[in-house]
């Protein structure tokens, strides 16, 4: 990692660097309401806000549905828009987030991933974010809390892309992220300023037949999300569609070029590849994992084992092709899901991997293992266990059982 | 659906109508309508605040109140709010 004079090493947490990331991407308006884990990311803003460091509007809002609702306006009107939650704030946001695609604003939120009630538990899995994977929006999981400042600063840039024009959720682990004390590299700010620059604008037509940009404008009336019933609304949601094919392309792109400015990146944005070039069987996984997962991949191989793992970085949209390509040398593949998707036969993760991997030549066994709810640590030593578990099956090429539970007590 | 409709490709995004949202009327959806009796009337205004569809105005000009029946879907939530009972409703056809 080069540091330079375009950059600074600093001390913060996921939450945190979140803030910072924010404060550097010129943003017009923050509305929020706090929910743990993402309490300190609005806490620290606020702060900027209080103390004039940033111009921003900040707009204490009464719930997280008016939150997003406030995000929603304040992005239609052509500014620029973010906002945070967790967990039961995220599904509160449920309804709100469907407006949010189909009125193709580009909103950046960061979300503090944590479980779902009941019962109660305030720790991190992946439950909030899967459970709105269909909302339209873009999903971004990260690693560390350097990955999680670096995905904001890309987040406005890949969602303000004209050709995509849609929200997106960079979604860092609830505590282990959040709460964890990292060292941060970070752009200074007229660079990251630079960086991120001005939102872009479609333009559309008019009340009055005129070609103006995208926006609410009292010089250019135009009317967002209205009524579409039989005859048009199907016409929309294909228009949506195509702005997440192209998000694959802006995602790669943005992130390429900020790789170039920062010397730091993560696989090619979409998924990173660890040690899998001439592995004999793979891992897959989502968020901070990762970084447990290549300490272990590297313990692994010091035993003589071929194992890789690849790192899905960006969820929504789902990078298929470049799945299908980086597992199809391998024979066996194992997915770490750290959520449930109740009665689906596996999680989330696990069921879109299969997919993707149905029409690879070259059919390799696929499992799954749920790990991790409601915060359940989950240690190197558990997953070298595991590891040795998929060796085994990668030899025999006999899968006993397709859904395990890692660390549940029976 | 007819074939002069236009394809995914050639719509604004996000439903952004090339007319103003003035011109979709919703007051055809409505069975009954409100009819407002002048002579129970008291001007109170609990119509004007309770209608959620806005139809019902306070016209300062003309120091009067007036019902616009383009955007009415019906609810009846005006007659029901009325404490004067001046608002009844009515199916359009029996209207006088």
């Amino acid at each position: 990692m080069k540091t330079d004079a375009k950059q600074q090493i600093m001390a913060m947490n996921g939450d945190e660097a979140v803030a910072y990331a924010v404060k550097q991407s010129n943003v017009d308006v923050v509305a929020a309401y706090p929910i743990t884990p993402q309490t300190i990311i609005v806490e620290k803003f606020s702060e900027y806000v209080a103390n004039g460091e940033v111009p921003t509007q900040f707009v204490c809002t009464e719930s997280e549905h008016s939150a997003m609702a406030a995000s929603i306006a304040a992005s239609a009107t052509g500014v620029r828009a973010f906002t945070a939650t967790a967990s039961a704030g995220l599904a509160l946001m449920h309804e709100m987030l469907f407006v949010a695609s189909g009125c193709r604003v580009p909103v950046v939120m960061a979300v503090a991933n944590r479980a779902l009630s009941a019962p109660l538990n305030i720790h991190g899995d992946h439950s909030d974010a899967m459970a709105e994977r269909d909302s339209g929006w873009i999903q971004i999981f990260v690693e560390n809390a350097q990955e999680a400042y670096d995905s904001i600063i890309q987040a406005f840039r890949i969602a303000e892309s004209k050709n995509v024009s849609l929200p997106i959720l960079v979604g860092l682990d609830g505590f282990t992220l959040s709460h964890t004390l990292e060292n941060v590299t970070t752009l200074v700010d007229d660079v990251a300023k630079e960086f991120v620059g001005e939102r872009e604008l479609p333009l559309v037509q008019t009340h009055e037949g005129k070609s103006a940009p995208f926006k609410l404008d009292p010089k250019n009336p135009m009317t967002m999300g209205p009524i579409a019933l039989q005859n048009y609304y199907f016409e929309f949601k294909r228009q949506q569609e195509e702005g997440m094919k192209n998000a694959l392309s802006v995602i790669e792109k943005v992130h390429a070029e900020y790789a170039e400015l920062t010397g730091r990146s993560y696989g090619n944005g979409l998924i990173e590849k660890y040690q899998l070039d001439d592995a004999e069987f793979a891992v897959v996984c989502v968020g901070s994992t990762a970084g447990t997962l290549k300490t272990v991949v590297d313990e692994i191989r010091a035993e003589g084992i071929k194992v890789g793992l690849l790192k899905l970085r960006t969820f929504r949209p789902f990078p298929v092709q470049e799945i299908q390509k980086a597992l199809a040398e391998v024979s066996l593949v194992a997915v770490f899901d750290k959520s449930m998707s109740f009665g689906g036969n596996g999680g989330a993760v696990f069921h879109e991997v299969r997919h993707a991997l149905y029409d690879n030549a070259a059919h390799p066994l696929i499992v799954d293992y749920v790990y991790g709810l409601g915060g359940r640590d989950t240690n190197p030593k558990e997953f070298k266990k595991i590891f040795h578990e998929l060796h085994q099956i990668a030899r025999s090429k006999r899968v006993e059982k397709l859904v395990s539970y890692i660390g549940l007590r029976e | 659906m007819s074939s002069k409709d236009k394809g995914w490709k050639e719509i604004a995004p996000a439903g952004v109508t090339p007319k103003s949202s003035v011109g979709f009327m919703t007051g055809d959806w409505k069975t009954y309508m409100p009819v407002r009796d002048l002579e129970k009337c008291t001007t109170c205004m609990m119509c004007v605040l309770y209608c959620p569809e806005g139809c019902i105005r306070w016209r300062p000009e003309m120091g009067k109140i007036e019902i616009d029946l383009s955007f009415c879907k019906g609810c009846g939530i005006c007659a029901n709010e009325c404490p004067t009972k001046a608002i009844t409703m009515k199916l359009p056809e029996k209207e006088e």
